[in-house]
């Protein structure tokens, strides 16, 4: 315990200058649930800081520990090892009623024999709050999520979108130091899944509180975060700006799990302090960036992502070519899949506009250009 | 484009309208199948129930015969005779004691059996409801095994364990910690507890059931906006809970109020309920007309309770929005 919890203040003092202490901390923090043979191993040994007033997206396929790291923070479960620090103070021992912290829940939990006003004004009354802030606080959260007009009714007799927006001002009603949010868009369609984004994007701004926001929807983590960590069984793989996952993903998994990628076996031939040189399969030698982590000279895999290549008809200077077996036709975008000496397959995606009248055709020997700056080497 | 669509909308429209027409008659048609299905238990409730209740009702304002029965011509006695007796030497009429005593004594411990009923049956039901799939049915079962024997036997069994001479008080005195046997048999107390052990599982079903249906995860909703365990209890559970509540307590107060085995082998014949003393009437107190009236004074009691019961929670339903 005393170990978690200096791992943990070295961990929050890790980010953001002096005084600024992170959010939530968890510290080295493994949760198995069962034992023995059968036991589950949820988390494996997760640390990572979040830092106030961020909007934190923990991204990652089924099963990966989303939600178990959000309950751990919650207080819903006990890690098995570590601790959860907040602003600095371990709370690992605190039932979930003793931690300033709230949850919008993926299935919204509201509850069913309380009007709209109830459900928002219940965290305040339990905290003890006299009547006339109860119900001046639940006015302004009514507000907050426009739901005025609906202040008196059941919370069964409203639309999808409705309680969802309920659940929001519910969690948000009692002034958390952090609100969590398991995947409370999941249950929406697309056009109100969209605007709701917008909505909570804009009421992390104006509340000012520290959201944590769980989703597997890689769009959603980059264009509502502003730092985003990718998950995998149990574990955190890079956390970073939503730019940063996206253009210098650390390994294949991250590459593979956030948009679409290429991916080549090249040789690492010089390093420098910020990047280094490798030598493609085509023998031409372009410049990269590296993952963090340790590289020698030898064979690396790099991804180069399909928007960051150029398809030209004179092939003789370009970095890689290939022979294009297939179009696609996507709207806005066309992708043209390649394959490159060696059957590799590349992708090039290229947006449509109108003046371009460029027309390929299958079976062409074309060229593929990289922009400066795209080939990023892997961790292994 | 939109031309089709909206050709392709009056399509649906028209669909939609014959759509409709069809299921009302097919609604209408499904009502009257219901009334056939319930055709069946509608006769035998009129047979068995409204119709003897509908000669009791007769009987009640007969007079009294000699040796048991009625004889054909009106009379009042048997109404009055419920609160009120005749002097047999001046025919003066007083209140009568004894049966006011055995009402009341009805009613207090009709009501003690559904609130102990209550306090052990709802951790039970919350028991059963918070197992897993799996295990939730063998508890159920276990919670009917009761029902398997005969109630004159398991109230037996139990005048066994509490007489005086019986299991408690054997291995109390053995123990040497009392002196003389504890008198547990034939007191209202004992009258309680051997009506709350047989209609706790008609207290546990119907709140199993509520609780069955629960959603968990609005414990965690509640915990999670500071609410203590207490709490969560009184604001969130009870609250969607109570239909079970009040149905379980409907279904052991009103056996309660008429229970006749239980009363009769655990309380003696000192400790009459209102049960009791109608079977009396019909037996050996030769006067039919007046345990039909006290039949019916039952039956007005456990209307009149079941009303202000059901009022007073519908009221407090109201409250709480
Ligand atoms: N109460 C539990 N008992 C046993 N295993 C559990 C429990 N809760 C979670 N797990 C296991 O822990 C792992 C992580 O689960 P978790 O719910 O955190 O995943 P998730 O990332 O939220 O997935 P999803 O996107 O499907 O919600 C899974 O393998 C899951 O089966
Ligand atoms: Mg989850």
């Amino acid at each position: 315990m005393a170990k978690a919890k200096a791992i943990g203040a070295a961990a929050a003092r890790q980010h953001g200058s002096v005084g600024d202490v992170a959010a939530v901390t968890a510290a080295n923090v493994t949760k198995t649930f069962g034992s023995g043979d059968d036991g589950v191993v949820a988390l494996d040994d997760v640390s990572v800081s979040i830092r106030q007033n961020e909007f934190f997206t923990l991204l990652g396929p089924s099963g990966c520990g989303k939600t178990t790291l959000l309950r751990l923070i919650a207080g819903f479960e006990l890690p098995t090892q570590g601790d959860i620090l907040l602003e600095g103070e371990p709370i690992g021992h605190l039932p979930p009623y003793q931690r300033p912290v709230n949850t919008v829940f993926q299935s919204y939990a509201l509850f069913p024999h309380m009007t709209v006003s109830e459900n928002i004004g219940f965290g305040l009354q339990m905290l003890g709050k006299p009547q006339a802030e109860v119900a001046s606080e639940v006015e302004r959260m009514l507000a907050l999520v426009r739901m005025e007009a609906l202040a008196k009714r059941r919370v069964d007799q409203l639309s999808g979108g409705q309680q969802q927006r309920v659940a929001l001002a519910r969690a948000l009603a009692p002034h958390p130091k952090v609100l969590l949010l398991d995947e409370p868009l999941s249950a929406l369609d697309l056009k109100l899944r969209k605007e709701m984004q917008i909505e909570l994007k804009h009421l992390q701004g104006e509340t000012g509180i520290t959201f944590i926001f769980v989703t597997h929807d890689q769009e959603e983590a980059l264009t509502m975060s502003d730092r985003v960590a990718v998950m995998d069984n149990g574990k955190i793989l890079q956390v970073g700006p939503p730019r940063e996952i996206y253009d210098h993903p650390a390994d294949r998994f991250v590459a593979n799990f956030i948009g679409e990628t290429n991916f080549l076996t090249a040789e690492l031939t010089s390093l420098s302090k910020s990047g280094g040189r490798v030598k493609l399969p085509s023998g031409k030698t372009v410049a990269v960036t590296l993952a963090d982590g340790e590289f020698s000279e030898g064979q690396v895999t790099v991804v180069i992502r399909p928007e960051h290549a150029r398809l030209t008809k004179a092939k003789s200077k370009t970095t890689l070519t290939g022979v294009l077996r297939n179009i696609v036709y996507i709207g806005t975008d066309t992708h043209y899949h390649l394959r490159l000496p060696g059957d590799t397959p590349f992708i090039v995606r290229t947006q449509n506009q109108r003046d371009t009248q460029e027309s390929y055709q299958q079976g062409d020997e074309l060229g593929i250009e990289i922009s400066a700056n795209a080939v990023q080497v892997l961790r292994d | 484009m939109s031309a089709h669509d909206q050709t392709v909308g009056l399509d649906t429209g028209l669909k939609k309208d014959q759509a409709g027409a069809t299921a009302e008659t097919a609604r209408r048609a499904e009502v009257r199948g219901n009334v056939l299905l319930t055709a069946p238990a509608l006769i035998v409730l009129f047979c068995c129930a409204s119709g003897p209740l509908l000669i009791m009702l007769v009987y009640s304002f007969l007079t009294a015969g000699d040796y048991g029965g009625i004889i054909w011509g009106l009379s009042g006695d048997g109404w009055s005779n419920v609160f009120m007796q005749r002097d047999i030497f001046d025919d003066t009429l007083s209140i009568a004691d004894a049966h006011i005593s055995i009402f009341w004594r009805s009613l207090k411990l009709s009501v003690l059996t559904t609130v102990v009923a209550l306090i052990f049956g709802f951790p039970t039901a919350y028991f059963i409801a918070t197992r897993p799939l799996k295990t939730r049915n063998l508890w159920l079962f276990l919670i009917t095994i009761p029902f398997w024997t005969n109630l004159l036997i398991r109230t037996f069994a139990i005048v066994e364990v509490i007489r005086n001479q019986g299991v408690i008080n054997t291995a109390l005195l053995s123990f040497g910690l009392i002196d003389e046997p504890y008198q547990i048999l034939f007191t209202d107390f004992a009258i309680m507890v051997g009506m709350t052990y047989v209609y706790l599982p008609l207290m546990v079903l119907p709140i199993y059931a509520s609780m069955e249906k629960f959603d968990f995860r609005l414990v965690e909703a509640g915990y999670d906006l500071y609410a203590t365990k207490m709490k969560v209890l009184r604001r969130i559970i009870l609250p969607l809970a109570k239909p079970g509540i009040v149905a379980g307590s409907i279904l052991v107060f009103i056996p309660s109020l008429g229970a006749y085995v239980t009363p009769r082998l655990l309380g003696g014949g000192k400790n009459m309920m209102l049960g009791n003393l109608i079977e009396l009437q019909f037996g050996q107190g030769r006067n039919w007309p007046l345990g039909a009236a006290l039949s019916f004074t039952l039956l007005l009691i456990v209307m009149a309770a079941l009303i202000i019961y059901v009022r007073g929670v519908g009221k407090s339903d109201g409250q709480h929005g």
